[in-house]
């Protein structure tokens, strides 16, 4: 088959593209100090929260933004940016669906997501952050009977400072690379979850982001504590309008896992990748990373990403607690002018501490990928043991796959293994399944998702679903 | 059923099918053999529209159709299906969704609605057995890790699930040991019938003890060079292709 056919078959529009006409109270663009205490005080945070933020903005100022990346992009102007968008009535937030705004309802049900269908159906507690504050909080009695803490993160700071105190920054300090400091400053939402000793999170907790106001940044915060030999499996899905100037995403999520605790995170991302001129995709700069803080502690990533210009990600892992395992499972897809440069890393300090990583990156259209990974061992990680694996899928020839691992093993006891793959999505593949009758672009759809099974069984029950039509949808094209 | 009137292919600028002219009728099974290199996988690649291969000249024509106008997947939904020499392993796909997408994409070209998943079950489970594969090998991924003997045999399950109008094997014996090569065999055997065609595409006389063809055509430098039956085949064996290919001169 022609590059150019495959090209077509993998060219599609965003399904997802519309703007919802609801009302925002949006900040002028514009950075200083005095944005951070509009934001503070909107927020209705008390003042350590303050001086908190103007110390990462402080920071963030003496900073240089990354450029190491095997990224290309026009250089941000931060002054350009909106810093504060939320819909026009917080004081009377509403307490149950019924309440919700209708049009952002509205919204929901186009995205296919029947909040309150698919969250009684799936037993799912969902805080569903629209724009830069959560509207919607669902079965968070039972959560509370089970002594489980799931609320947004500006709660969290006026109900529960003793705790934000203790955890937050304490993963990913606030200066600790020019993204995060960013979002230290200006975050405006994300989620809090709190699963106290010996709890087991009676239902998975999801959130749905989605930006909606024009021009404005999207600086979401997450924290999720899982104390002793408590687990939690968190959700995460996103997807955003159709918009012609570039959006700004940079979010931080920490998590910190005590003695005997497990937290899986699992993503669907699928935001705005931009035109087929690459034009008015999101930029999304995120900080993830997962602190094995206690023994035999384990903490999971699982992603699927499928959106977004431009991508900067790597969710890792800490693995300090002694025989505490850090997991990776990732499937990126880029098409059209997409460019991600995405990885993990594995910082192992512990003895006996483990990591796996399964990573997928199937480049479409001009897109380019690249993977990029770093593999530690301290010196006091004794027996340590790494797997890493990781997979590129090229589709057509006018795209790119690159590859950087990195390994820095400080003591001799470790086992590191590392596989990696590059393959062209074999003509030979396609034309085995053609010449079954199979027509080509399902043949494509069974080929990648095939490729994907590793990562996609790592998913909760019903996100895997989501995540094979979603990667169906991505790679679906102009044919038939 | 199948007419191939002087076919003329290059691949990367060379001509490897130099005027091959092929009548194969319903009911028919028909033997290429030929040395190396003389053009033999290429016909059947053709006919199947393997990418890479230049038509130049010539016509393919299957019940009255012009097979070269056709996409690849339509071919296939026609009742032309190719069992490759080298099965293609596809990592993640499990075996029993290939051969189920394979049939109803089928049905669909007919106008039929999907298989009911117990039907389709009882169909796989019996031709399994035929070819005596273990049911495991469904939920296996398409090929990976199979054995040149589970690959081949893999192969003709498809064709008894499909059965198609006209099969095309290339080289299905190859890499086969005796108690594989009799179980294709009777697998091939089996799809014998008075409304299908069968053409085999090999190197060796050995195959055709098993499968004992209507037709033997010898292949030699893009061109069919002498037609004959079973016979033809032992001759062969007996004289190796240089003396056809002197008697043809």
């Amino acid at each position: 088959m022609a590059s150019e056919e495959m090209e077509q078959l993998v060219r599609r529009e965003y399904k997802d593209g519309f703007v919802t006409d609801i009302e925002s109270d949006t900040l002028p663009p514009g950075l200083d100090e005095n944005t951070i205490a509009f934001i503070s005080k909107k927020k209705g945070e008390p003042e350590w929260m303050l001086e908190w933020r103007l110390d990462a903005y402080r920071q963030w100022l003496k900073m240089k933004e990354p450029s190491w990346a095997h990224l290309d992009y026009p250089p941000i102007d931060y002054q350009e940016i909106s810093y504060y968008s939320a819909p026009k009535r917080p004081e009377d937030r509403p307490q149950s669906l019924d309440e919700v705004d209708p049009k952002l309802l509205e919204t929901y049900e186009k995205l296919g997501i029947p909040l309150h269908e698919r969250a009684a159906l799936a037993g799912v507690a969902v805080d569903a952050v629209f724009d830069s504050v959560s509207v919607a909080t669902t079965f968070k009695k039972e959560l509370a009977e089970a002594g489980v803490i799931f609320c947004s993160i500006s709660e969290a700071i006026r109900d529960y400072p003793e705790l934000i105190k203790q955890y937050l920054g304490t993963v990913v300090p606030v200066a600790d690379n020019y993204f995060a400091a960013l979002n230290s400053a200006v975050f405006t939402d994300g989620s809090f979850v709190f699963v106290p000793e010996g709890v087991t999170c009676p239902m998975e907790l999801s959130t749905y982001f989605r930006i909606n106001a024009a021009n404005t940044g999207q600086f979401e915060r997450t924290l999720i504590v899982c104390e002793s030999r408590a687990q939690v499996s968190y959700l995460e899905g996103c997807t955003a309008p159709m918009r012609d100037e570039n959006q700004l995403h940079a979010a931080v999520v920490e998590l910190v896992a005590l003695d005997d605790a497990y937290i899986k995170y699992s993503t669907v991302q699928n935001w705005y990748p931009g035109d087929e001129e690459g034009k008015g995709g999101i930029y999304n700069f995120v900080t993830k990373r997962g602190d094995c803080r206690g023994e035999r502690s384990r903490i999971s990533w699982t992603q699927v990403e499928t959106g977004s210009a431009i991508t900067w990600k790597y969710p890792s892992c800490v693995l300090r607690g002694k025989d505490s395992i850090g997991e990776f499972y990732s499937v990126a897809v880029t098409n059209g002018r997409q460019q991600a440069d995405t990885g993990t890393k594995m910082i192992h300090i512990g003895e006996g501490t483990r990591s796996y990583i399964v990573a997928k990156g199937i480049s479409a259209g001009k897109s380019d990928q690249s993977y990029r990974g770093l593999v530690k061992i301290g010196p006091r990680a004794k027996g340590a043991r790494n797997f890493t694996q990781c997979d590129s899928l090229l589709i057509g020839d006018t795209c790119g796959a690159h590859t950087f691992p990195y390994q820095e093993i400080g003591n001799s006891t470790a086992t590191i293994e590392h596989e990696a793959t590059t393959s062209k999505i074999g003509e030979d593949q396609l034309f085995y399944c053609r010449s079954r009758g199979i027509s080509e672009e399902d043949a494509v759809s069974m080929i990648v998702n095939g490729f994907c099974k590793d990562v996609f069984q790592e998913l909760p029950m019903e996100f895997a679903v989501e995540a094979e039509a979603l990667l169906n949808v991505t790679l679906e094209g102009a044919v038939g | 059923m199948l007419q191939v009137t002087d076919l003329h292919v290059t691949v990367e600028d060379k001509e490897i099918l130099k005027g091959l002219t092929l009548t194969i009728n319903a009911g028919e099974v028909h033997a290429i053999m030929g040395p190396n290199g003389a053009g033999k996988s290429t016909l059947s690649a053709v006919i199947a529209g393997k990418d890479g291969y230049e038509v130049t000249q010539g016509s393919i024509t299957f019940e009255g159709q012009d097979v070269l106008e056709m996409e690849i997947e339509e071919r296939a939904q026609a009742g032309l299906l190719l069992g490759f020499q080298y099965p293609v392993e596809i990592p993640g796909v499990k075996n029993i969704y290939l051969l189920k997408s394979a049939l109803n994409a089928q049905r669909k070209a007919q106008g039929l609605d999907d298989i009911p998943a117990p039907d389709f079950m009882k169909l796989v489970k019996e031709k399994l057995g035929f070819m005596k594969m273990d049911a495991s090998f469904l939920q296996r991924a398409v090929n990976e890790g199979f054995s040149g003997g589970e690959k081949k045999r893999n192969e003709i399950l498809q064709m008894l699930v499909l059965q198609p109008k006209l099969a095309m094997l290339d080289e299905i014996d190859s890499g086969l040991d005796i108690d594989a090569m009799k179980v294709v065999a009777d697998g091939v055997n089996s799809l014998r019938a008075e409304e299908r065609a069968i053409l085999l595409v090999t190197h060796y006389q050995r195959l055709l003890d098993y499968i004992v063809p209507d037709k033997v055509h010898v292949l030699v430098d893009g061109r069919i060079v002498k037609t004959g039956d079973a016979e033809l085949a032992k001759q062969l064996e007996a004289n190796g292709y240089e003396g056809i290919e002197e008697s043809a001169a």
